[in-house]
């Protein structure tokens, strides 16, 4: 298979800059002023010059930065992420704790943002410049322009506090122990709001993509042949126009696994979820380096592996991607 | 400056100002004669989550408002504010002040059933409050030793006089004990207990949920008879302030601790029968905003330049407009909720005056060419609204007398590392914890040679041999009232000198629901133990 050893070739050209980035990272750390021992001492109000010499000595701060760098990398390269200073356990553990809500709210929001998107953009690129398109757009933009921020909190004020429908906020209800489809209910039930709310800023993005690519693909000649063929209007849009519209959309979502992991700070804040987002925040605040390293790390991984397979996707979306190379 | 800003904040304030009026006045409701009910579940709103729980190594609000309900003190304050026994029954001081004995209570256990022993609290003493704990290390630092005679006695040590009054004010903070048999073996620091806390409280640890919650059961066995009421306390880690409010409304949250909601959001829940806002409970957990001014830079160093920007900046004017009732006029470094060293407003103050500034900084020899005479860097700490309102306000005031501030803006971590180890600052401004006690919290910020890079500390460059001599003598006096004497004549000499400016008076703001009962009755309740708790039906 000529596109899995292409799609390879570029798995392997992304190890380097996987640890050009981490290095980066590390660096632009040491450029903050403070370290996390200042970020501890913040946090109790205050101490004593020899306890933060001893904390510094106890978190392997006193250590040069290089002598830090070489021995987090060769760390690195055994696959020990190292230890977190904020939670006292191994970093591995501690992402590994954080990553399924991440990962359900990701999967979930993206989803949703793609299946509403392609859907909208269709309708809107059926009836282009009348009512469905005008009103699909509108809303599009003022889904887009909002903050997710505010989307959150006012979805909080709607649902959960005047309506009560929803939770306002948590992975799971604390106060009752539940199991089997319960439990799976109940953490559904609390990533409704989350989910639409990281979900429609990027439904804006999705069906504006696909509104524009459905207009460039139907003027296409292929598209006159296929109608000239005598195809009925369904048949045009789903087997020859909407296959070759994806094409952007899935490029997009490569591109957008690596922003949902960042753009979801906001909403697990907003929702106090317990996902990567507000850990990679807290790590910045607490000066947590190898939190923070091991969170670039995790995500540059998932990141990696979603547009491996998006190269793969490609392939079956169009067949020349893989026939020629 | 952005103007329309300011208006907006300068409203939500006004709004603020009444509605909490209305319930400083009136903060509890009548609930005297109700009969306490037993049972239910109280959600507390966790802003911040910590490294750890371990109140008897770490003294921050952040951890005794979880490890407060599990560990317990040997003292702490009654509703008037005096110390009261908890794990300690009474206690001597000998007349020289180098021996204080504390007689401790019997027939108290561990929450894994172990008994409660003075070694307990000889351990604690030595290897947490003397070695790891944050101002305990200070406080205790001429403890030599702790003896046990019997294992209901544990009698205190020091080298140098230690004054009753101050060691029974720093000991509700500073006093929790945690158990010897637990923290015998290996690096205290990184001992598993310290995120599962075992105490003699009355609520057991259960399980803490990183990033989600922490949950603490009712303690069968303790030792209060009747108490205490609750069934279970859960602490949900909620970061973002206005949901936590949001939550609040949803009944989801009971009780939001230590200011932990916006000022905006306050004032709404204020007006709301469901919820008390109120400062009550709080008067032990009192700050003030400060001007640090750093004498490095050779303008700073002059005091009447120190005086002007005092005399330049309208701080009623800005509470007023900012704070509401939230806060009050400052004088010094001791607050005035401070009964026991509070000196009275007659020391040294700065009122608003602008064309004395104008003077003061012409006769300095600081002359306004093209409306400017000098620019300084203004580093505002980045906990709390206030702050960052009040350098605005500084900006804008010191701009009228023609002296330009630039603000740079710092996380927490940032914020120490520049101002108290790089002293790269030339005024910062941030809050003074006062600890019931200036030999605790507020002798450090004037005493010279502090070791640099120690956060809230000395670190200006300024060094007065009259204001070290005043604070060492006020450290070991023994009696009570000639300690008051010495810590007026602390405040006079500090606010004539000026090397930091305390000019707001503010207490942490506690907002919680209106069925809570015995509920901020000490003015530490927040870290307080909850025993006597409860929830009306």
């Amino acid at each position: 298979m000529r596109i899995l050893s292409l799609a390879g070739r570029r798995l392997a050209a992304s190890i380097p800059t996987l640890f050009l980035i981490l290095i980066g990272v590390f660096l632009l750390l040491q450029l903050a002023p403070g370290d996390t021992v200042d970020a501890l001492m913040a946090q109790m109000g205050g101490g004593d010059a020899a306890s933060a010499e001893a904390l510094r000595k106890f978190y392997g701060l006193d250590l040069s930065v290089p002598a830090q760098l070489g021995n987090y990398l060769w760390h690195l390269v055994r696959l020990d992420l190292g230890f977190s200073s904020i939670y006292g356990k191994p970093v591995a553990t501690v992402i590994l704790e954080r990553l399924p809500p991440t990962i359900l709210l990701m999967t979930a929001s993206l989803s949703f943002a793609f299946f509403f998107g392609l859907v909208f953009g269709v309708i809107a690129s059926r009836g282009v410049n009348r009512w469905p398109d005008t009103l699909i757009s509108t809303l599009g933009l003022i889904f887009y322009a909002t903050p997710s921020f505010w989307f959150g909190l006012m979805a909080i004020v709607v649902f959960s506090v005047y309506l009560q429908w929803l939770p306002p906020g948590g992975f799971e209800d604390i106060g009752t122990v539940q199991t089997g489809i319960w439990r799976v209910l109940d953490i559904a039930a609390h990533l409704v709001l989350p989910t639409l709310t990281l979900g429609l800023i990027f439904l804006a993005i999705y069906l504006r993509i696909m509104r524009a690519s459905m207009l460039e693909v139907l003027n296409l000649d292929f598209v006159r042949t296929a109608r000239a063929k005598g195809l009925d209007e369904t048949h045009v849009i789903t087997r020859h126009v909407l296959r070759n519209a994806l094409l952007p959309m899935v490029t997009l979502i490569g591109l957008q696994a690596g922003t949902m992991l960042g753009g979801s700070v906001v909403v697990e804040s907003v929702f106090s979820l317990p996902g990567l987002g507000r850990l990679a925040y807290e790590s910045v605040v607490q000066r947590d380096l190898n939190t923070l390293l091991g969170i670039v790390f995790v995500s540059a991984l998932l990141v990696i592996s979603v547009n491996f397979v998006v190269d793969l996707l490609y392939a079956r979306l169009d067949p020349r991607i893989a026939a020629e190379g | 400056m952005d103007l329309s800003r300011l208006e907006i904040n300068r409203r939500t304030a006004l709004l603020t100002s009444a509605a909490i009026a209305a319930n400083v006045i009136n903060p509890m409701r009548a609930f005297a004669q109700e009969t306490p009910r037993k049972g239910g579940v109280f959600n507390v709103h966790y802003g911040a989550e910590q490294r750890q729980l371990n109140p008897s190594i770490q003294a921050s609000t952040g951890v005794y408002i979880i490890g407060g309900k599990i560990q317990e003190n040997l003292v702490d304050l009654d509703a008037s504010g005096q110390p009261v026994g908890v794990l300690a029954e009474s206690w001597e001081a000998t007349p020289d002040g180098k021996t204080v004995a504390f007689k401790l209570r019997k027939g108290i256990t561990w929450h894994d059933g172990k008994p409660f022993t003075s070694e307990d609290v000889a351990f604690t003493a030595m290897n947490m409050w003397k070695k790891i704990l944050n101002y305990g290390s200070t406080l205790q630092l001429f403890l030599t030793s702790v003896d046990t005679p019997d294992p209901q006695t544990a009698i205190f040590r020091y080298e140098r006089p230690m004054p009753l009054n101050l060691l029974l004010r720093a000991l509700p903070d500073l006093g929790y004990v945690s158990a010897k048999h637990l923290y015998e073996s290996g690096d205290i620091r990184q001992n598993p207990t310290n995120l599962a806390p075992v105490g003699t409280g009355p609520f057991k640890f259960v399980k803490y949920e990183r990033g989600q919650y922490i949950i603490a059961d009712r303690n069968p066995d303790y030792w209060r008879p009747n108490a205490p009421y609750l069934d279970r306390i859960v602490w949900k880690v909620i970061t973002d302030r206005a949901a936590a409010a949001a939550q609040m409304e949803a009944g989801e949250l009971h009780y939001s601790p230590f200011s932990g909601l916006t000022i905006s959001d306050m004032a709404r829940l204020g007006k709301d029968k469901r919820f008390i806002v109120s400062t009550k409970g709080n008067e032990g957990n009192a700050r003030t905003n400060t001007i640090e001014f750093n004498f490095r830079r050779k303008e700073l160093s002059d005091i009447r330049v120190r005086r002007a920007i005092a005399h330049a900046i309208n701080v009623p004017f800005f509470i007023e407009n900012f704070l509401g009732d939230f806060a009050k006029l400052g004088t010094g470094p001791i607050p005035s909720t401070s009964t026991d060293f509070y000196p009275g407003p007659n020391t040294p103050q700065y009122p608003y005056d602008k064309a004395k500034a104008i003077a003061l900084l012409d006769e300095a020899g600081f002359k306004a060419s093209g409306g400017n005479r000098f620019a300084l860097k203004l580093l505002p700490a980045p906990w709390g609204e206030d702050i960052s309102l009040w350098s605005t306000f500084i900006q804008q005031s010191l701009g009228e007398v023609g002296i330009q501030v630039d603000i740079v803006r710092n996380d927490g971590g940032g914020f120490l590392k520049q101002v108290y180890d790089d002293h790269a600052f030339d005024l910062a401004t941030g809050w003074h914890q006062y600890r019931n006690d200036p030999a605790v919290s507020t002798t450090v910020w004037y005493r010279s040679g502090q070791p640099k890079g120690a956060p809230w500390t000395n670190q200006w460059g300024w060094e007065d041999k009259t204001v070290d001599a005043t604070i060492d003598n006020a450290a070991t006096e023994v009696d009570p009232v000639k300690r008051k004497a010495l810590y007026a004549d602390f405040v006079k000499e500090v606010n004539t000198e000026l090397p930091v400016w305390m000019p707001i008076e503010q207490i942490f703001v506690t907002v919680i629901t209106a069925k809570a009962r015995n509920h901020s009755n000490t003015p530490r309740w927040g870290s307080a133990s909850w025993h006597d708790l409860w929830l009306s039906a």
